[in-house]
């Protein structure tokens, strides 16, 4: 299941060494990114590696900070417009969200967060260029996308369907390098058709805020990839209260 | 003339009857009546009177509440006392008190460009900007530069020869408000708090990250910093003015995020006159406002009502929780209810940006459409909880004593409704 980190088109730097004495996650500006309950993404995967006997480490870097190229994990969020383009600026300056892909960090990026991934966006008629860790480009819709979001993922994940709240005005057009990550079954997504994508260990998705919280197997996937172990290998823990969640929010929007 | 007179007459029969059939207190669909009848209504209501304006994210009702008593030293205050905020609201309580000679209206912050324009204000209260209902409203940065604007407009007004010139009242600890306010021809600045600073990082003028230090804020970017207040807070129970004003402020409402609304009310009632020594009494009056903070008799528990919509308000929540605690004794259990119906925004990811860590060491029970949401959450935080399916489960659930209660606005509403609309 770890897959390979080459697909998401960026050389790969074996020199680059990871930490193996503890997972480290880094959130990327949370000072700018951080508009829907962001915090969640990080919390959760801190949460569920701890579970499982990990030590964590967190790391917010502030927009005026360095990324540093070790991390294990890097989250990155969702901004309204002027963060967002201040933030695109400062991760393109940086380089060290694209050297740490290329040593195999896994990468988990939500609602704003994956156009900021992609080649380039589009704010106020403007196109801003994007970190380019996926092969993708964003424009506006015709009208916001807000609600409920529900999407079958791509099989070659193996997790359950996903399940969040989007609310973004971007559509998203996928390179053939970039694999989508669900099919829509309620709600918009990238075109209303597809939702997300992802390549080698980096996700984008329009879920905003803490996707996390519905979606414990998506936090259990990007653990499996940052500890180079198959998804199987995580013991399980005990998950009742993100099931009932799950359960009672698929029931509240799913056709029956 | 006789159109906005028969406008005026149906608005009150309308809410009359709206009461009288159960279906609310009538200030909606009075007002919307009239202005059907009258578009101008409003504008014809509020002219000669003098009229304040309170708007902001969090706490207009209260200090809307706060300022109307203060001014009630002058005489009667047509106020939107239910909280109906826009022009609806703001027509129908003008219209039922057609001789109040002042006005205090708690106003929607995406309407204070109309109801601005239609009301011709002497003093308008900005109190802060934060991330509030984000699926429906627009983005706090965007209603910050909005409210520039029409603040910015009221420089022609002051320079039109004859007009009455609004002043604004603005807390100039919150960067957003202070970048909107700043654009208006007079201000007053008042310090009043920002304990949720996740929406101001950013300077709203050019970008840069704001340098904040204690409560001064200022950007390096650009010339945009905390003005100095002429109000604040000099301790729990004294209000600082000008000229050397100290005033004892003793109120019943908790939490210091009201002790800061009174500073506001204080600020714009002297603009009308009033001395805070005169209002200050007035507002030790005030103990709930259209429920909350109310504490209601159930079954030998004492039940206190907290309403929290945001995340900025729930931070606050829980500091008046803590503040309650008797000392020596165990701390009183917690009840937070959760809806997500529309008037509450559809989205529930806010409840991340809280955290809850301070509710440790009280028993904590959760209820609301969205008490999985909530249950998740807390326990990502290491708070523990109860989930149960009903406020009567929650009552049933804790022993005689105290319970507080914190809820959003629709989770809020049906508690209300089932102890039987307390005030
Ligand atoms: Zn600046």
């Amino acid at each position: 299941m770890p897959t390979d980190p080459a697909a998401s088109g960026l050389p790969i730097d074996p020199a680059a060494a990871r930490s193996d004495s503890h997972l480290r996650i880094v959130w990327v500006y949370p000072d700018l990114l951080s508009t829907y309950g962001d915090r969640g993404n990080l919390l959760i995967l801190a949460r569920r590696a701890q579970a499982r006997g990990i030590d964590v480490e967190t790391i917010p870097i502030a927009y005026d900070e360095p990324i540093p190229r070790s991390g294990d994990i890097y989250l990155v969020g969702g901004g309204e417009d002027r963060p967002q383009t201040l933030a695109a600026q400062r991760m393109r300056a940086d380089g060290g969200l694209r050297a740490a892909v290329s040593a195999g960090a896994a990468v988990l990026a939500v609602c704003a967060g994956i156009q900021l991934i992609g080649e380039y966006f589009h704010i106020d008629g403007n196109r801003i260029a994007g970190a380019e860790l996926l092969d993708l480009r964003s424009d506006r819709g015709e009208s916001r996308a807000v609600g409920e979001l529900v999407g079958e993922v791509d099989p070659r994940l193996g997790l359950p369907l996903l399940t969040g709240f989007e609310n973004h005005g971007g559509r998203c057009h996928l390179g053939p390098a970039a694999n989508p990550l669900a099919k829509v079954l309620v709600g918009t997504g990238n075109d209303g058709k597809t939702e997300g994508a992802w390549a080698g260990r980096v996700i984008g998705t329009y879920l905003h805020g803490p996707a996390l919280s519905r979606n414990p197997a998506l936090a259990d996937l990007v653990l499996s990839w940052a500890l180079d172990v198959p998804l199987t290998a995580l013991p399980p823990i005990d998950d009742s209260w993100p099931e009932r969640l799950r359960a009672e929010r698929l029931a509240a929007v799913l056709p029956r | 003339m006789v159109r906005a007179q028969l406008a005026t007459a149906l608005v009150r029969t309308a809410a009359r009857l709206s009461r009288m059939t159960g279906r609310g207190d009538g200030s909606v669909i009075g007002g919307r009546i009239g202005l059907a009848v009258e578009p101008r209504l409003l504008t014809v209501l509020a002219r000669g009177r003098q009229v304040a304006l309170v708007s902001g994210t969090n706490g207009k009702t209260t200090t809307t509440r706060l300022l109307t008593a203060a001014l009630g030293t002058l005489g009667p205050v047509a106020s939107n006392s239910y909280g109906a905020n826009m022009p609806t609201g703001h027509t129908t309580a003008l219209a039922q008190s057609p001789n109040a000679q002042h006005a205090v209206l708690e106003v929607d912050e995406h309407y204070l460009r109309t109801v601005l324009a239609e009301t011709r204000p002497r003093v308008v209260a900005l109190l802060n900007l934060s991330r509030d209902q984000l699926d429906r409203a627009m983005e706090v940065g965007m209603l910050a530069d909005r409210w520039r604007e029409v603040l910015g407009a009221l420089r022609e007004q002051a320079a039109t020869p004859g007009a009455e010139p609004t002043q604004v009242v603005a807390n100039c600890d919150d960067p957003l408000v202070t970048w909107a306010a700043s654009a208006a021809p007079q201000v007053i600045w008042v310090a009043a708090g920002q304990r949720w600073q996740e929406d101001s990082w950013v300077c709203p003028q050019c970008g840069a990250h704001l340098k904040r230090e204690g409560v001064d804020w200022a950007c390096p970017g650009c010339d945009l910093r905390r003005p100095q207040p002429t109000w604040w807070l000099a301790d729990d129970d004294t209000v600082a003015g000008p000229d050397g004003i100290r005033q004892p402020v003793t109120l019943q409402l908790p939490g210091r995020v009201n002790r800061a609304n009174a500073v506001t009310a204080l600020a714009a009632a002297a603009l009308f006159g009033v001395r805070p020594a005169d209002a200050a009494p007035r507002l030790a009056e005030v103990a709930s406002i259209a429920g909350r903070y109310a504490t209601v008799e159930r079954d030998g528990r004492s039940i206190r009502l907290l309403l929290a919509k945001n995340p900025a308000g729930w931070l606050e929540a829980f500091d008046m929780v803590d503040r309650i605690s008797p000392a020596g004794a165990p701390p009183p259990p917690v009840l937070l209810s959760i809806n997500a119906r529309v008037v509450d925004g559809l989205d529930t990811s806010w409840l991340y940006d809280v955290d809850y860590a301070s509710l440790r060491g009280h028993r904590v029970l959760v209820t609301g459409d969205r008490r999985y949401d909530l249950a998740v959450r807390l326990e990502v935080n290491e708070v523990p909880f109860e989930v149960v399916d009903a406020f009567t489960d929650a009552l049933a659930a804790v022993p005689p004593g105290r319970l507080e209660v914190i809820a959003n606005y629709t989770a809020f509403q049906d508690i209300r409704a089932e102890l039987g609309r307390a005030n």
